[in-house]
């Protein structure tokens, strides 16, 4: 650390620093607060408290299309992350190392699912399907949209995000690492899973909670590649705003939120041992 | 070689994907082929399969579908969506099966005129004589063939007895659409963020009839309502189709355009009765009908017949009534709908009230102008 | 939640940076080399080949088609026409009321950003200067509001702003009488900012943690003054991190439309809400098409100029004492 600067200057600096990193906890945390605070609300509307209950998370649990809703989500959100996450790898790592044919198309054609609006993904989306299962069609079995349909469509614009991740950690790599393996084991694949791969886990770690997080908001491209029997959790709580929010809701999104907690607090502890090592 | 041979490789595939796609846009341009799926055998209460049913959100009740999968043996894939056009582009896009929709009076003809909708076949609909005779022959669907009403509801204008004094007693647009009269209201004033709601309610105010409007195709009066809402924008504290009930009850807006189930459901649950009222302004309002209808190409189209006749059984019709809040076009049902859903003339209005309602008509090329007035007004 | 979209532009920018294609050996190539570069060569197809099938699959087909549907017809059931092809839609862009729209969007995107850049960059700043294993936590603390419903958040917010709830009740009590900022655009740039500023905190906070602080410590050897070497020293640095953040926060402010219609009230169109609006509502899907392509041919455009800027400006700053 310097020593230069006037201490008193340097120390009042700092505070700024401290109470703006304060401020913006609160500013992150308050309408989770609240959120978290309605969903004991007694009362039927969201916005009006009624008193301490915890009847919505009764009636949340009990409520089989919210159930339902959590189901499809949930195996739209695993198999999409799973698929993405080993795509998005391996076009990050193609893209970073090696040099090949249609390696520059591929470059920008990878940011354009993170550019292009929702909506026009989800109708672009849509259309696609239709005619892919018109040209199905002709040759024997129908098919319609589907819980396949929306995992599909995840897995589309989650490569771009988990490549473009797991491509930020592959930069700061030391390269040098990788060729004095290679000199001692020679096979690229064991370069690969004993260096490469555990170095880049955390990248590819931070791109499957992204692709998760990701797959678990979304409202609009679901909505429009869903079929019958296929409505999200998202979807479902969009629509039912149009009814008014219900306090169940907020209990749904409270248990979301204890879950994801827990998920993201296990996986620090389990990278802990590792991380260590700088 | 390797590199050579693969590299043709990728080229033959891209190639074949081309070629897929230009297929692909070949046959949307020729369009697709309906599917052989015919009601005309099916029996009253037959069922030929899972049935998938994709309604409105928050618009049925659960207990109704469970007794209807014990009655039937068959199980029901429930999708839920969010407006008549979300509805619209699954069903066209063909990509989609369902066998039962919910689609507005509007989008019924809209979705006849497209020919996505099976003509019912009413030997196998018994329960269709429940039916109140004003549903027979609704000009979205004259000779009644492919739709059957599902839940009826208005659009009016919901606001605080002060509000309602404030402005002498009597419901009118013009507590929105006249600067002085608006004036007069404490607090805030709420559309519909909806186009043609809101073109339709500044018609009535300006004293065309919706119906006419449309059908004659008066682009003028259109423009006219156009401007009109332009004028009332900086009036408004906002747009909103989703939480207008709310925020009257919580005191966000005074005055809110809305349709009469929303209203309902937010005064039900926040004893708001004492304070708030739903009215229909005296120049009229909107009368709207949700329908049930079975899209062309549904698989199982015996079991969305059997769903539909369950539904006009007249104690399940009054179920749905007493979950929904909406009015039923069921008139067997009527001695099993609550006494307070009855008697609320909020849901039921009064005859010579009813009598002011018009329905929205499918709007045409007008629409896209009907959709521009909402953007200029914004603007 | 969308959050860690910031790291595309920073990593772009690096690879921009970087001579573009990974560099082969140096000039005179033996058999040997020649041979393990065709290797590499086929190794990179091979990882590379499922990910961009899929893409090409799955999205530059359907691009392709939506960008055929911005050239076809309007039927007057609002079913879109591909017999006859036309610019209608993209002549309708032209429109004065079109141009407004869009105009307004990006006032109110280019004062998210910059209220985010006010206020994540300190606190990133803050972040990167704590010892490594609380910065970890606050990292994780930083993330867990993004795994709630974002739809849910935002109607907190709402609650948090209505004119009875809780911010307006404090201004009453501490004297200011009651406040209105529901449905206007301050709560819809409140809101965005909300929404966005982890996009902005992230990249910066990569770019503060990765800078080489001894530059500083040598900038205030020779110039004393700390806010000197901050702007001399620290923000050119942190650059990269500056631009990911305004383009990552500056893009979903552009087209975001939840939150201006929930927290704006609707009373004045945003671009994302005019879209939305071709393809469902208006059924006009032939304008919504051509506006959706023009969105991604700008956002191409101005990613190509930050690379190329960003090369520019690292090459020559490298170059800098």
């Amino acid at each position: 650390m310097s020593s230069l600067g006037t201490a008193g200057a340097k120390a009042s600096a700092r505070r700024l620093l401290k109470a703006n990193a304060w401020f913006v906890f609160a500013f992150l945390y308050v309408p989770i607060v609240v959120l978290v605070v309605f969903s004991f609300n007694d009362s039927e509307r969201v916005n009006v408290w009624q008193g301490l209950s915890p009847r919505w998370y009764g009636e949340a649990l009990g409520n089989t299309q919210i159930i339902s809703a959590l189901r499809v989500s949930l195996i739209v959100a695993i198999s999409s992350t799973i698929v993405s996450t080993v795509l998005g790898t391996a076009v990050a790592l193609a893209l970073d190392r090696y040099r090949f044919k249609g390696r520059r198309a591929l470059d920008g054609t990878v940011y354009l699912p993170i550019v292009i609006p929702d909506i026009t993904m989800a109708v672009m989306l849509l259309v696609f399907f239709a005619e892919a299962f018109k040209l199905i069609d002709t040759f024997g079995p129908r098919l319609t949209l589907g819980v396949t349909t929306v995992a599909l469509s995840h897995i589309a614009f989650n490569i771009s995000f988990v490549a473009v991740v797991v491509r930020a950690r592959l930069d700061q790599f030391d390269r040098t690492l990788e060729e004095a393996a290679r000199d001692l084991y020679a096979t690229p694949w064991g370069t690969f899973r004993r260096v490469t791969l555990p170095l880049i886990a955390p990248g590819i770690a931070a791109g499957a909670l992204l692709a998760l997080a990701l797959s678990l908001d979304d409202v609009v491209i679901s909505a429009f590649t869903a079929g019958p029997g296929a409505t999200t959790l998202p979807v479902y709580v969009f629509s039912t705003i149009r009814q008014g929010v219900t306090p169940e809701l907020n209990a749904i999104s409270t248990l979301m939120l204890a879950a994801s907690i827990t998920l993201v607090v296990a996986s620090l502890a389990l990278q802990r041992p590792r991380s260590t090592t700088p | 070689m390797s590199i050579t041979s693969q590299t043709r490789g990728r080229l033959r595939r891209y190639r074949w994907l081309a070629l897929a796609a230009t297929a692909a846009l070949l046959l949307a341009a020729c369009g697709g082929g309906g599917s052989d799926n015919a009601a005309d055998d099916c029996e009253p209460g037959e069922t030929d399969g899972d049935l998938a049913f994709y309604n409105w959100a928050d618009y049925m009740d659960e207990e109704l579908l469970l007794a209807f999968e014990e009655e039937t043996g068959i199980s029901i894939d429930y999708t839920v969506y969010e407006s008549n056009e979300q509805m619209l582009s699954q069903v066209e896009s063909e990509a989609a099966i369902y066998d039962l929709v919910v689609p507005s009076d509007y989008m019924v003809a809209l979705m006849i005129e497209e020919e996505l909708l099976l003509p019912l076949n009413y030997d196998a609909l018994p329960n269709v004589a429940n039916l109140d005779d004003a549903w027979d022959n609704p000009p979205f669907d004259p000779e009644h063939q492919y739709h059957v009403a599902y839940q009826w509801g208005t659009t009016g204008i919901g606001m605080t007895y002060d509000a309602l004094d404030a402005i002498g007693g009597e419901s009118s647009w013009a507590v929105i659409f006249d600067a002085d009269t608006a004036a007069q209201v404490p607090g805030g004033i709420s559309m519909l963020d909806d186009a043609p709601e809101a073109v339709s309610a500044a018609l009535k105010y300006l004293g065309y009839s919706i119906t006419e409007t449309i059908e004659s195709g008066n682009e003028d009066a259109i423009r006219e309502a156009g401007a009109l809402l332009k004028a009332t924008n900086d009036r408004l504290v906002k747009y909103d189709s989703v939480t207008y009930g709310d925020d009257l009850v919580n005191g966000e807006v005074d005055v809110a355009h809305g349709w009469s189930g929303g209203f309902a459901q937010a005064f039900f649950e926040t004893d708001a009765y004492e304070t708030h009222v739903y009215t229909i302004p005296v120049e009229g309002g909107v009368r709207w009908v949700d329908t049930m209808a079975i899209p062309h190409n549904a698989d199982n189209v015996c079991s969305a017949h059997a769903m539909i006749d369950f539904l006009l059984d007249a104690e399940n019709g009054a179920a749905l009534t007493n979950y929904t809040y909406y009015g039923s076009p069921n008139e067997a049902a009527t001695p099993y709908i609550l006494d307070e859903i009855l008697e609320d003339p909020g849901i039921y209005p009064p005859p010579d009230v009813y009598e002011r309602l018009e329905l929205i008509p499918q709007m045409g090329d007008l629409g896209l102008i009907v959709q521009d007035m909402l953007t200029e007004a914004k603007s | 939640m969308p959050w860690l979209r910031r790291v595309k532009p920073e990593a772009a920018q690096q690879t921009a940076a970087r001579p573009d294609e990974p560099a082969p050996a140096a000039a005179p190539q033996t058999p040997a080399e020649l041979d393990t570069q065709r290797r590499a060569r086929r190794t990179g197809t091979l990882i590379a080949t499922p990910g961009a099938l899929y893409l090409l699959i799955f999205f530059m087909v359907p691009l392709g088609l939506i960008t055929v549907y911005s050239f076809a017809t309007r039927t007057s059931t609002g079913r879109t026409s591909l017999s006859g092809w036309n610019l209608d839609s993209y002549e309708r862009i032209a429109d004065d009321v079109i141009l407004g729209i869009i105009a307004r969007s990006a006032w109110l995107a280019f004062l998210t950003t910059v209220l985010c850049l006010i206020v994540a960059y300190p606190f990133a700043y803050y972040l990167a200067t704590r010892p490594p294993r609380l910065r970890a936590r606050l990292l994780v603390l930083v993330m867990i509001p993004f795994w709630t419903n974002g739809l849910v958040r935002v109607f907190a917010i709402r609650f948090l702003l209505g004119s009875n709830g809780p911010a307006s009740a404090l201004s009453e009590a501490m004297g200011f009488g009651t406040f209105r900022i529901l449905f206007t655009p301050t709560a819809v740039v409140l809101g965005m900012v909300y929404g966005f500023l982890t996009f902005m905190v992230l990249p910066l906070y990569v770019a503060l943690e990765r800078m080489d602080w001894r530059l500083v410590e040598a900038a205030r050897d020779l110039y004393a003054s700390g806010a000197k070497a901050f702007w001399r020293v620290t923000v050119p640095l942190t650059r990269s991190g500056i631009v990911a953040g305004c383009v990552l926060v500056f893009v979903p402010s552009f087209g975001s439309y939840v939150v201006p219609e929930i927290l704006g009230g609707a009373k004045t169109l945003l671009i994302g809400s005019y879209v939305a609006r071709q393809f469902q509502a208006a059924r006009n899907w032939p304008l919504g098409a051509s506006l959706s392509v023009l969105i991604i041919v700008a956002m191409l455009v101005a990613v190509a100029v930050n690379q190329r800027n960003s090369a520019n400006a690292e090459r020559t700053g490298a170059g800098a004492p």
